[in-house]
């Protein structure tokens, strides 16, 4: 099946195949990555509008980073510098970029559900670069591609989710993608940020740690998220290192070649111990360096490019 | 003023326990029992056959955003989009701008209402200062002023204490006090029901339980004290239940059901779709299934609309930020006909009393019924006729309805207020 979308939105609505289409582009451009040229000529002449309206460091210079490689103009601007702050909406703010002759937006907003909002009004593709509490599909994509990097096929493998999953898009994102590649997927933290509701997306919902680390594979850590929360949904960070943090101990419980991931931003000593954060098993800064593969992939598929036009890889 | 003379319809009023086709007559804007011979000739004839004539509908529970927010509704729209729908009396909620707390702002509205309503338009008034749930609002004067009920409806009063002086003042004046049953500590930020599909949406979850409790406050509030308490557009399969044990203890609670509770529920929000968003949220099927079965065996009293008008540009916007609320008047009777007659083999004159005796019962409203000497206020509806609802070409000012663009079963033909037709085929027949 040849590439048909024009937006990434959600890894809810991708077919196995297209997720597996743009694993193999990401691995194409990885390939790039190590070359001493690094740029490609894929989206030369295209103009590139990262419109991030809520506060990013990893995601946005990653996805420059992405368009840049690809041969792109980037304009990046934060919600800090945009009209935004005076009142104007969401739409006519994107169809004023659109008016500018942008090709594309990547959009970060706080609102779950905005850049499906923002693929109807406009022509241009729209990809979505963390919606509130939704999705963040990019991450889900080069999370799940450092996976099968480090174990091969998903299928049958142990993963845990391990913290703030409601409110979490990453956990949303990730959740998706695991199940359509056929992981075996446990969310783990306290019952208030891990809600039962989770077991209709298809995988398992735990509250004990010990069990659930048990012969793991993978485990990805999630930042807990105090901006997001209420007063109330824990008692206080402390408490929950003491039964949630992934400790040296905590940590022997895993599969002995298991890999221990973090999406970051990190809060070292709270839901990851320091040590661990840099140690042997920790691939959190492959997924950094794999994140800009699988945005090139993401921008060079929505823009119309196909995955077997990627130049092959000497 | 000419005589009417209504015939052939299949003439449908509960509280007189009619159900046959017939014909009816009005003179002087009075239903009567027949006309002069010298009357029949020069009479407007009206051919309803193949017509439901009943009462006209009665909606105790609608927004018409004046004074201060007419850029939504005024009460000239939006009595017109009631007499669209078949509805001769409806009562408007205070949470204008300013809000209706007090004699003055009641006067202002009541003149707008003698000057540009098509309709019988009744306010409501506030049951706290500024709606702000902090100090008792002046009730006496503004049940002297003429408001049909209190309430700070979408802004429940969060206090018990001050809720109970409330009900128990306004029972001195034999005011009822309308709920919006909602606890805001639980429902901070919250934009949908809080379930499987708030989970996969990511969007912030409003639990039953903020509106059970309220609920089952209120029930203990009413037979504390003896109170009515009217409660607001029930959505919980929970609140069902605990009003119904209320009802057989004897409490006096009424409740109310929305077309779109008993319709819809929180799978229509997966497209992230702005009409779909409103206050209490959609909720699940066994919720909407609980809310029928309420309105089957009277545990809920009635239907009401909460008709609350949004301009395009306030509701097309992100879901999170978009106002709460869809339009209602020109959809209620063929939705409620639909889920109720045509899903849940409800009889039609059940229905019809869910919308016209039952709600002018509840406030005590001269309305909702075809006896003779009561006010001709009638409708007139084909319930088979399909047609395509436009809601950018209907009669209020707002188009914020989910089900603009589909094809409803049942329609309006003529609305009549006190023997005038102020509607018919479409049309405002304006004075």
């Amino acid at each position: 099946m040849p590439w048909s979308r024009r937006h990434l939105l959600t890894i809810e609505e991708l077919s196995l195949d297209e997720i597996n289409q743009i694993h193999a582009t990401a691995a194409a451009f990885k390939a790039v990555l190590g070359r001493r040229v690094k740029r490609v000529p894929a989206l030369r002449g295209k103009t590139i509008v990262n419109l991030f309206l809520e506060p990013s460091t990893r995601t946005r210079i990653s996805f420059e980073m992405a368009a840049k490689l690809l041969s792109a103009e980037v304009i990046s601007f934060d919600a800090a510098a945009s009209s935004t702050t005076k009142g104007e909406t969401l739409r006519d703010t994107a169809q004023n970029i659109q008016a500018l002759n942008a090709d594309m937006i990547v959009l970060r907003h706080a609102a779950s559900g905005s850049p499906l909002y923002l693929s109807r009004v406009l022509d241009i593709p729209v990809v979505n670069a963390g919606d509130g509490a939704h999705e963040h599909p990019t991450q889900g994509l080069l999370d799940t591609f450092t996976m099968k990097e480090h174990l091969g096929s998903l299928r049958g493998r142990k993963v845990v989710i391990l913290g703030d999953i409601l409110f979490s898009r990453v956990a949303r994102s990730n959740i998706h993608a695991l199940t359509k590649l056929g992981a075996d997927v446990t969310l783990v933290g306290p019952s208030t940020l891990v809600p039962d509701w989770f077991t209709e997306l298809g995988v398992r919902v735990s509250h004990n740690l010990k069990s659930a680390l048990a012969d793991a594979e993978v485990v990805m850590l999630l930042r807990i998220q105090h901006e997001r929360q209420g007063a109330s949904h824990f008692p206080s960070l402390g408490e929950y290192t003491s039964m949630f943090g992934l400790n040296k101990t905590r940590a022997s419980w895993l599969n002995p070649k298991a890999i221990i991931m973090h999406p970051g931003p990190i809060n070292r000593g709270v839901e990851i111990d320091s040590e661990l954060a840099d140690g042997d098993r920790s691939v959190i800064l492959e997924q950094v360096t794999n994140g800009i593969a699988v945005r090139m992939a993401a921008l060079y598929l929505c823009a119309g490019g196909q995955p077997e036009n990627v130049a092959p890889v000497e | 003023m000419p005589s009417l003379w209504i015939q052939n319809a299949r003439v449908i009023d509960p509280a007189s326990k009619r159900d046959a086709v017939g014909d009816l007559f009005v003179r002087d804007g009075v239903l009567v029992a027949s006309l002069s011979a010298a009357d029949k000739k020069r009479a407007r004839k009206i051919d309803a056959s193949g017509l439901v004539a009943c009462p006209g509908l009665v909606d105790i529970h609608v927004h018409f955003r004046e004074p201060g927010q007419t850029h939504k509704e005024t009460i000239a729209t939006g009595s017109r989009a009631a007499a669209a729908g078949g509805f001769t009396t409806v009562v408007c909620m205070p949470n204008t701008s300013p809000v209706a707390d007090n004699a003055g702002t009641i006067q202002y509205i009541k003149d707008a209402i003698r000057r540009d309503a098509v309709v019988k338009v009744l306010p409501t008034g506030c049951i706290t200062v500024g709606m702000k749930g902090q100090a008792l609002a002046p009730i006496g004067s503004l049940a002297r002023a003429g408001v049909v009920a209190i309430t700070d409806d979408g802004d429940c009063v969060q206090s018990n204490d001050l809720m109970r002086r409330a009900v128990e003042y306004a029972k001195m004046f034999d005011l009822c006090v309308m709920d919006h049953c909602q606890d805001h500590s639980m429902t901070q930020g919250a934009v949908m029901n809080e379930g499987v599909v708030s989970t996969r949406l990511g969007l912030r979850g409003w639990p039953n339980a903020a509106e059970d409790l309220i609920v089952a406050r209120n029930v203990i509030l009413s037979e504390y004290t003896g109170a009515h308490i009217h409660l607001q557009h029930i959505s919980s399969k929970f609140s069902v239940d605990v009003i119904r044990r209320a009802k057989q203890r004897g409490a006096r609670i009424t409740a109310e059901a929305t077309p779109h509770h008993i319709a819809l529920t929180d799978e229509a929000l997966s497209t992230y779709d702005t009409n779909f968003k409103m206050n209490p949220p959609l909720r699940t099927e066994v919720d909407r299934l609980a809310l029928i079965d309420g309105l089957r065996d009277g545990t809920l009293d009635i239907i009401a609309t909460d008709h609350a008008p949004h301009t395009d540009y306030e509701k097309d916007r992100e879901f999170d930020y978009a106002p709460n609320g869809i339009l209602g008047l020109e959809t209620s009777l063929p939705i409620t006909l639909e889920i109720l007659v045509r899903q849940n083999k409800f009889k039609l004159p059940r229905v019809i009393d869910l919308m016209t005796r039952r709600p002018a019962e509840l406030l005590k409203l001269p309305a909702g019924t075809l006896k003779e000497g009561a006010a001709a206020d009638i409708c007139l509806f084909d319930p088979t006729e399909k047609w395509r609802y436009d809601a950018k070409a209907g009669h209020s000012k707002s188009a914020n309805s989910p089900w603009h663009g589909q094809t409803l079963t049942g329609r309006v033909r003529t609305t009549i207020v006190d023997g005038r037709v102020v509607y018919q085929n479409g049309k405002i027949n304006e004075r």
